[in-house]
């Protein structure tokens, strides 16, 4: 009796081993993540192909219905994301797994501060998505789809949104300061010339309701600036050039004169802080792509409704932006090809636009009626679908480099908020090319 | 009496107990099967043993070993995360640009200010707690419990309330002090507050652990040691100071120790109260420490080289405060 007992212990163990090593080892075979499918593809289920996107933040597609859709037109189909919240952390992953060409999911996106580069580094790894039947290259920005393509003309990457960049203002603000309220007039007050913005700040401060400031922060500041730049951080060879670039001074020096006087709030975008400033209304400004829309819905309290309206930057520019590409070493890279050609196709983006507020990367999609009939809670009857496809068409071809976020980071979070807690300009640009170098520095 | 074994009766042999039976002699096979039986029990309890602790090892030589090793290998080259198979050798120059680095000193005092201002107030606090829980006290284990409480709490919920406590705008700590007359401090941006909110992160975190630890030892003590200080005339203090501080010298030294090097370590408190979300610390580096900073350079700006230079340092310098812990603790104990 003794003896049984313990050799079904033993038993016990042994399974036990087995059981935990095998899990190990398909641990690390295999971390691409759909088994499942595979599993139900062999043992006679229905037979469909789970297509897995690796997506950040709320990109948005499940929620305008577009995986739905999809699927009902390919009912072989099954479309499954896997979403990180913030770029910070998929992005540092997404190399991860690039490098080592394991666990990528069968569609990845990429964010446009890193599609320099992924374009640059990566693209080896990635399907070349010029060459899929039914992508037509004329059919996008040609600056949204230069960057998704290397100098030898591969493309790596299909657009889905931009962020055309217009300006959002308080209306109830500006009239209590004595500015005009319409958004023609607005657009005129600062037309061509980000200095004039800032004189526009400086009258709004003379009768300004207590307690606001002109613009939210300055990072947003010099991210507007920055953004309607043909040049700011690489010239068109690749050289880095930030800090001998006059526009990129010029917008440092201008960024820190209005924190010096007190026309942006001392506030960096995102914080919680800062989401409380929206819904305080302490500010009158904020650089404004489409998908700030959404943000102020998110942040804003109830009552604000309608009180914003969007008019034209002084100069176009462009924030924000994704790109889908395939790995090829997905699971099921022909499938996922068609997808994303489905799924950014200009119809598609339109859908994204109604519901999501995620611009358009294709023109074409600028008059279809979900785009120019397009209002916003927040800014009431305004046709924001043309205020943002005007800026999207006059938005320069940026020259955008490998390093453009931590150059801008440096700017940002060491450079220009210093100002605003006292220190003068040239120190803070001292403490910020001092950082962005030693981060740069290999 | 004690019985004399040796001039006992030796023990009977197999069937000696009736020496009338013929004895069983086994067949030729059943012998095989024994001796093999034998021998596999003389490998089992050889290497049984090797077996049984081989899950540690292959683990650490998977996953400590080996990445020290590559650590190694790596702070010798020039290499990014977004290629870490080309590797350009450098030789030393990732180490000796650390005694240049001013990004590597500034996070280096950091840690050492925030090690202190979180290290002394918790031990401290930690001593006082565990003497008081260590009276006898109604619901004495609910207090304990609620002690380890914070500890097991995730750092990031933790950090994350802390950033709203610490908030310069719409904070509660300002919104208190302002009562007090105290103008709004900006917590996020000013040296001194930043370091101090980091550390009271940490603070929060770990005294109730380290009060348990006191706590246990102090239970060890023999109580008669009380009751003859208190028959001696000692009061509470005294006794605290005579009694009980002598005899948790060795639990103080240990979570000196202990605390000495998670200090060093700190990372994730300062990394959470950023409200950037970024690793440089604050604006001006003010509250990054050695692991942001390792942080940084490796994962945020993708120098897969000099961050492992950087953590090699840290490495070297901790066996060095681990030297200096050892000959303190021998000194202490010598001159007790």
């Amino acid at each position: 009796m003794r003896a049984r007992t313990r050799t079904t212990r033993r038993v016990v163990v042994l399974a036990a081993v087995a059981s935990l090593g095998a899990g190990l080892l398909a641990g690390c075979a295999d971390d691409g993540g759909d088994d499942a499918s595979d599993g139900a593809s062999s043992g006679g289920g229905k037979g469909k192909t789970t297509i897995t996107l690796g997506l950040f933040g709320t990109m948005g597609f499940k929620e305008a219905g577009l995986y739905a859709e999809y699927e009902k037109l390919h009912p072989d189909i099954k479309i499954a994301e896997n979403v990180t919240e913030r770029n910070e952390n998929y992005y540092p992953a997404l190399l991860n797994h690039l490098t080592t060409n394991s666990g990528l999911m069968d569609v990845q996106a990429i964010e446009v501060g890193n599609i320099a580069e992924v374009v640059a580094t990566q693209a080896a790894k990635f399907e070349d998505m010029a060459k899929v039947s039914g992508v037509d290259k004329s059919k996008w920005l040609g600056w949204k789809w230069s960057q998704g393509t290397t100098k030898d003309g591969q493309t790596i990457a299909l657009g889905t949104d931009v962020g055309p960049m217009a300006l959002c203002y308080r209306k109830d603000l500006f009239q209590a300061a004595g500015l005009p309220t319409d958004r023609e007039a607005v657009g005129k007050l600062w037309a061509g010339d980000w200095n004039k913005f800032i004189a526009t700040g400086e009258q709004y401060k003379k009768k300004a309701k207590a307690g606001t400031f002109f613009m939210d922060s300055p990072g947003g500041l010099i991210n507007a600036i920055l953004s309607s730049e043909e040049e700011k951080f690489y010239d068109s060879s690749g050289e880095i050039i930030y800090k001998s670039n006059p526009a990129v001074k010029a917008a440092f020096d201008l960024t820190a004169k209005a924190a010096e006087e007190g026309l942006v709030q001392a506030q960096t975008q995102f914080q919680p802080a800062w989401d409380t400033t929206i819904a305080n209304s302490k500010f009158a400004t904020i650089a404004c792509p489409p998908w700030m829309l959404g943000t102020i819905k998110g942040k804003a309290k109830a009552e604000d409704a309608g009180k914003w309206d969007v008019a034209v930057a002084p100069k176009s520019g462009n924030w924000g932006g994704s790109f889908l590409g395939v790995p090829k070493s997905g699971k099921h890279v022909k499938e996922a090809e068609a997808f994303i050609t489905w799924l950014t196709a200009p119809e598609q983006q339109a859908k994204l636009f109604k519901v999501q507020g995620s611009f358009p990367s294709t023109p074409s999609a600028y008059t279809m009626p979900e785009v120019t009939g397009a209002k916003n809670e927040m800014t009431g009857d305004s046709p924001i679908g043309t205020v943002f496809s005007e800026a999207a068409k006059t938005a320069p071809v940026q020259v955008i480099g490998p390093k453009d976020q931590i150059i801008q980071q440096g700017l940002t979070d060491n450079g220009v908020i210093l100002v605003t807690k006292g220190k003068s300009a040239a120190e803070a640009w001292n403490t910020a090319t001092k950082t962005i170098d030693n981060n740069l520095d290999k | 009496m004690a019985t004399r074994h040796d001039t006992a009766a030796p023990p009977a042999k197999e069937g000696g107990a009736a020496p009338g039976r013929p004895p069983v002699v086994p067949t030729e096979a059943e012998q095989r099967h024994r001796a093999r039986l034998s021998r596999r029990w003389q490998r089992d309890k050889r290497w049984s043993p090797y077996a049984f602790v081989s899950p540690f090892f292959l683990l650490f030589l998977a996953f400590g070993l080996f990445p020290l090793i590559y650590t190694g290998w790596a702070s010798l080259h020039q290499v990014e995360l977004t290629a870490p198979t080309d590797m350009t050798w450098v030789g030393m120059r990732n180490y000796t640009r650390i005694f240049d680095d001013d990004f590597f000193w500034n996070a280096a005092k950091n840690t050492l200010t925030i090690g202190i201002i979180s290290t002394v107030p918790q031990l401290l606090m930690a001593m006082g707690l565990a003497h008081i829980l260590n009276y006898k006290l109604r619901a004495s284990t609910f207090y304990r419990v609620a002690m380890l409480a914070p500890y097991a709490t995730s750092i990031a919920a933790a950090s994350l309330v802390f950033v709203l406590l610490f908030g310069r705008d719409y904070g509660m700590i300002n919104w208190a002090l302002h009562f007090a007359g105290i103008d709004a401090i900006d917590w996020q941006n000013d040296k001194w507050p930043s370091q101090i909110a980091v550390s009271s992160i940490v603070i929060w975190r770990w005294t109730g652990y380290n009060a348990l630890i006191y706590l246990a030892a102090m239970q060890a003590i023999p109580q008669d040691l009380y009751e003859s200080a208190a028959l001696d005339g000692a009061s509470r203090w005294k006794q605290f100071l005579h009694v009980t501080l002598p005899s948790l010298r060795p639990t103080i030294l240990f979570t000196v120790v202990v605390s000495t090097i998670g200090a060093s370590q700190v990372f994730g408190e300062p990394l959470l109260f950023d409200a950037n979300k970024g690793a440089s610390g604050g604006a001006e580096h003010q509250f990054q420490t050695l692991g942001l900073y390792l942080y940084e350079q490796g994962w945020v700006n993708q120098h897969l080289g000099r961050a492992s230079a950087i953590a090699w340092t840290m490495f070297l310098i901790l066996i060095l405060i681990g030297i200096v812990n050892y000959v303190i603790s021998r000194r202490l104990r010598a001159s007790s």
